[in-house]
């Protein structure tokens, strides 16, 4: 199902943006409220809830004993899943994830994955045979825009928050993560570049492209969603704002 | 997969023997298909891809049909005998779910869709074999196919694929590069207006490569149109008698 915006609205929020202005009078380059609530369920390895404005998405960490795979021996394993729960929005339906909610997975999947945060290696029990699986599930509690910030922000909290099982073949003292990653989605709305979408901002907006960096301003995942295109210059905006505002999600992670 | 090899580039080449810059042979036909409303072949290296359009044609269920605009829809989709490894399971997977969404987010801004409300426009790609930059040769494929079908569109979609390799920044990764590559980023352009409609990538760039990389994939593309329009142009003057 999708959102409906009335045209009126649709209206006010792309004029609004011809002025740099947004619906919830924030600056363009400005986040709603957010925060960060490590260790919310006691029985995953590892979790966190994390709210940017109404937005709410609790991502917990199970680690699991499984077989490595077969291109991959000598290294753990990371899955990660998204549940669009149907108590999240209106537009939310029971059944098979669809595909917001693989390319929601996925693209949190890759900020992490390829960032290297989790040093899978040393997940290792058995060379070919037996390693750790990190199990990230994404739940979405409350959609009001943004799930991919939202998302990955509590996973990368909930990788934070993940304390060693209690089992004899975990060797290592802590969970071997080491980075940071933060993503950070820029909307273009009336061919305005603004951080942080709101609902109604996403229902309106041309494209949206999502940015995972680490400390070093690198960056190791790109999304580009929305049936708009972007200029060169919006890409660049995007690229400046994500790592700007990166620095400051990051303050959340504990 | 066969070992990596230590090096993917060797005094200033790559394994295929291309420079960064340079593209796979590549080679676009137009109209192949004798039922679809249009549709193209694509090969790109070893990749073998077909695109076919239908419609725009009247939308089932109705519910689903919007009363202002026509609705894209895509279908990404492998072969089960298209990978040099174990067979592909048939059906769709995660991964082929969500090229489905970028690809039709890729071809979306060109298309005049509010020229034909409550209609549907199926855009189907075929890997009959796979070679890295699969993504990029369906979405190269389905816009010559759409144009081909005579869907009335603003520009045609050209894509291709940029990534790193042993640092350097390179065009179209083969198999090796997309494999053992350090970044991998497929990028898609309406090549009049130079503007992207589709961007993912996966890996590590500094913001000088990130930046170096965009004007590759910008020539990358240019190259690319130019074949898309030889295709359309070369089926379509032979329609007319000519050549």
């Amino acid at each position: 199902m999708q959102e409906i915006v009335s045209s009126v609205k649709r209206n006010y929020i792309a004029d609004l943006a011809r002025q740099r202005k947004r619906v919830d009078g924030r600056g363009l380059d400005q986040y709603r409220e957010i925060s960060v609530e490590p260790g919310l369920i006691e029985n995953a390895d590892g979790s966190a809830l994390a709210k940017i404005g109404n937005t709410q998405v609790l991502v917990g960490v199970k680690l699991q004993k499984g077989e490595p795979y077969p291109d991959t021996p000598e290294s753990g394993v990371l899955i990660v899943n998204a549940e669009l729960v149907p108590l999240a929005s209106p537009t939310f339906e029971p059944g098979p994830p669809d595909e917001n909610a693989i390319e929601l997975a996925r693209v949190v999947d890759r900020g992490i994955r390829e960032s290297q945060a989790i040093e899978l290696e040393k997940l290792v029990i058995t060379p070919g045979e037996e390693v750790w699986i990190v199990f990230v599930d994404i739940h979405v509690l409350d959609q009001d825009g943004n799930l991919i910030d939202t998302s990955a922000l509590a996973a990368i909290s909930a990788l934070w928050n993940t304390k060693p099982p209690k089992d004899e073949d975990w060797k290592l003292k802590k969970f071997p993560i080491s980075k940071n990653p933060v993503t950070v989605t820029t909307a273009k709305i009336n061919g305005e570049m603004m951080v942080d979408p709101c609902l109604d901002e996403e229902s309106v907006m041309e494209a949206r492209i999502s940015m995972a960096t680490t400390e070093d301003g690198n960056i190791c995942a790109i999304q580009k969603g929305g049936s708009g295109t972007l200029t060169l210059q919006d890409i660049d905006k995007a690229y400046e704002l994500a790592v700007t505002k990166a620095d400051e999600l990051r303050k959340y992670v504990k | 997969m066969e070992e990596k090899p230590e090096k993917l580039i060797v005094n200033g080449k790559r394994l295929d023997g291309r420079e960064p810059g340079e593209l796979r042979p590549l080679k676009i036909q137009a109209g192949v298909l004798k039922r679809a409303d249009g549709s193209a072949y694509v090969e790109l290296g070893g990749n073998k891809i077909l695109a076919a359009v239908y419609g725009p044609r009247e939308f089932h269920p109705r519910h689903l049909q919007q009363p202002t605009t026509a609705t894209l829809r895509c279908r990404y989709n492998m072969a089960p005998f298209s990978v040099s490894d174990e067979r592909k399971r048939p059906g769709p997977s995660r991964r082929s779910i969500e090229i489905s969404k970028v690809t039709r987010e890729a071809l979306e801004p060109v298309v005049f869709l509010e020229q034909y409300p409550r209609a549907v426009i199926d855009v189907f790609i075929e890997v009959l074999q796979a070679d890295a930059g699969t993504r990029t040769a369906g979405i190269t494929a389905a816009s010559v196919a759409m144009a081909d079908g005579g869907i009335p569109m603003r520009d045609l979609v050209a894509s291709v694929a940029v990534g790193k390799v042993d640092g350097t920044i390179v065009l179209d990764l083969n198999k090796y590069e997309d494999q053992y590559g350090e970044a991998d980023m497929p990028i898609a352009m309406l090549p009049r207006k130079k503007e992207i409609s589709l961007m993912q990538m996966d890996g590590n760039f500094t913001p000088e490569e990130f930046r170096q990389a965009i004007e590759l994939a910008i020539l990358g593309c240019e190259k690319i149109y130019e074949a898309q329009r030889e295709a359309l142009e070369k089926k379509y003057s032979a329609n007319l008698g000519g050549e």
